[in-house]
């Protein structure tokens, strides 16, 4: 019956060196935390120009990871986005004349909300809306921008001279 | 004309023929409850498939790793975006290869050796001599085989995505020099808990489960010859090996594929 035994043992081991290994990726590799299961409130904003953020993207503050973007709608008639943030129950103290602006990560990165933070004094509850909102740079627009003045530029030197 | 009508007609019922007889076997074996000491049998085939297989395992996981650090270092290093490597490696396993390798190495290892196994037992009358006592083969030999695959290969993924990603850190962090901030934390802000790991583990369940299927199912269905027994032991890799690929696309396209 050693034989058993030894068997036994080891498959538990071998049970055991599963369990350690699912730890490993839940709490190193994907961050999962066990304090954070405070909850979420939510909060609505409306932008013109979304592009470029994603389900899931990050809400900061100050650049510290607050919450994560929900759901994007889309608001045919006003040809706006609804932006639906989770933020975590531990910023609970946001004003109501906050505001969310997009910004992106470096130039490449991917696009995040970021919120500042106002002086009112009455405070956001679940479900209502940031007001006050700042649309996403639009490198490619910006560019745009700044090839047609230089043609223009040279083209009005064209006509004055 | 009539004659190559007639062989498409033969091939097509041998082959429908095999998958009804799989189906039987996976549906009796499913069905046979469980008994006293069948625990015991269990336990074994737990320690073959599983405990056997973790030598193999941690090995390919730790080169796996190892090499994925390396060649992703050495490519995002010329656009400055080392940091990445830690979150790339870690989806690219937790994904795809953590399932897909692991289960084409525990086919190789595990699955023909069970069909071998079954395969001998039938071969030398293991098997109807069984059934002459009154012992029904699929619960006594095939069950255990079965469920211990389907057990082993998800616990066998979990130690190779941790082993590989413990080696890329290895690598990445300790040797190449990636920051480790960046590296960790990178990784930890990009990996989600369903999306990345539960999904990677919903793959291999399913492959467990197919690869398990075909492993037990050729050998029980072995001719009982020498040859036989050879050639249900290549199928079973064959199969297994194809079915994991192939299987892998489509559950990728289903579970992280754009349309829904």
């Amino acid at each position: 019956m050693i034989r058993m035994r030894t068997i036994e043992i080891s498959v538990g081991a071998f049970m055991l060196a599963g369990i350690i290994a699912l730890i490993f990726i839940a709490v190193r590799v994907s961050g999962v935390n066990l304090s954070q299961a405070t909850g979420t409130y939510t909060l609505t904003a409306r932008f013109h120009d979304v592009a470029g953020l994603r389900v899931r993207s990050k809400v900061s503050m100050a650049g510290v990871a607050i919450g994560r973007v929900a759901k994007i709608d889309v608001d045919s008639e006003y040809g706006e986005a609804i932006v639906t943030f989770e933020i975590s129950d531990k910023v609970a103290n946001l004003s109501a004349d906050c505001g969310a602006q997009i910004q992106t990560e470096g130039i490449l990165g991917g696009r995040y909300v970021s919120i500042s933070q106002g002086a009112d004094e009455k405070l956001l509850k679940d479900g209502d809306r940031i007001r006050n909102t700042q649309d996403a740079v639009v490198l490619e627009n910006l560019i745009g921008e700044f090839l047609t003045r230089q043609g223009g530029g040279s083209n009005s030197d064209k006509g004055g001279s | 004309m009539l004659r190559l009508l007639r062989l498409l007609g033969q091939e097509a019922l041998t082959r429908l023929g095999t998958l009804g007889r799989s189906a039987y076997v996976l549906f009796w074996t499913l069905y046979s409850l469980p008994r006293r000491g069948d625990l015991e049998l269990l336990g074994k085939q737990l320690y073959q498939v599983g405990v056997l297989s973790l030598a193999i395992i941690v090995l390919s996981a730790f080169s796996i790793g190892a090499v994925l650090a390396l060649q992703g270092y050495t490519q995002l290093a010329k656009i400055g975006a080392e940091q990445s490597v830690g979150l790339g490696v870690a989806l690219v396993l937790l994904r795809e290869l953590g399932p897909v390798v692991t289960g084409l190495l525990f086919a190789g290892r595990a699955g023909s050796a069970m069909t071998a196994e079954i395969g001998l037992m039938k071969t030398t009358d293991q098997l109807a001599g069984m059934e002459m006592m009154g012992v029904d083969p699929l619960h006594r030999v095939v069950a255990p085989r079965l469920w211990a695959g389907i057990v082993c290969l998800p616990v066998l993924t979990l130690i190779f995505n941790a082993v590989a990603i413990w080696a890329a850190g290895l690598v990445g962090v300790d040797w190449l020099g990636i920051d480790p901030g960046g590296f960790w934390s990178g990784m930890t802000d990009g990996v989600e808990m369903w999306e990345d790991v539960g999904k990677g583990m919903v793959k291999s369940g399913v492959f467990a489960f197919l690869i398990s299927w075909i492993a037990v199912f050729e050998g029980y269905d072995a001719l009982p010859t020498a040859e036989g027994i050879g050639n249900a032991t290549t199928r079973t890799v064959v199969y297994s090996s194809v079915v994991v690929l192939a299987v892998d696309f489509v559950l990728t396209l289903v579970m992280y594929g754009e349309f829904k």
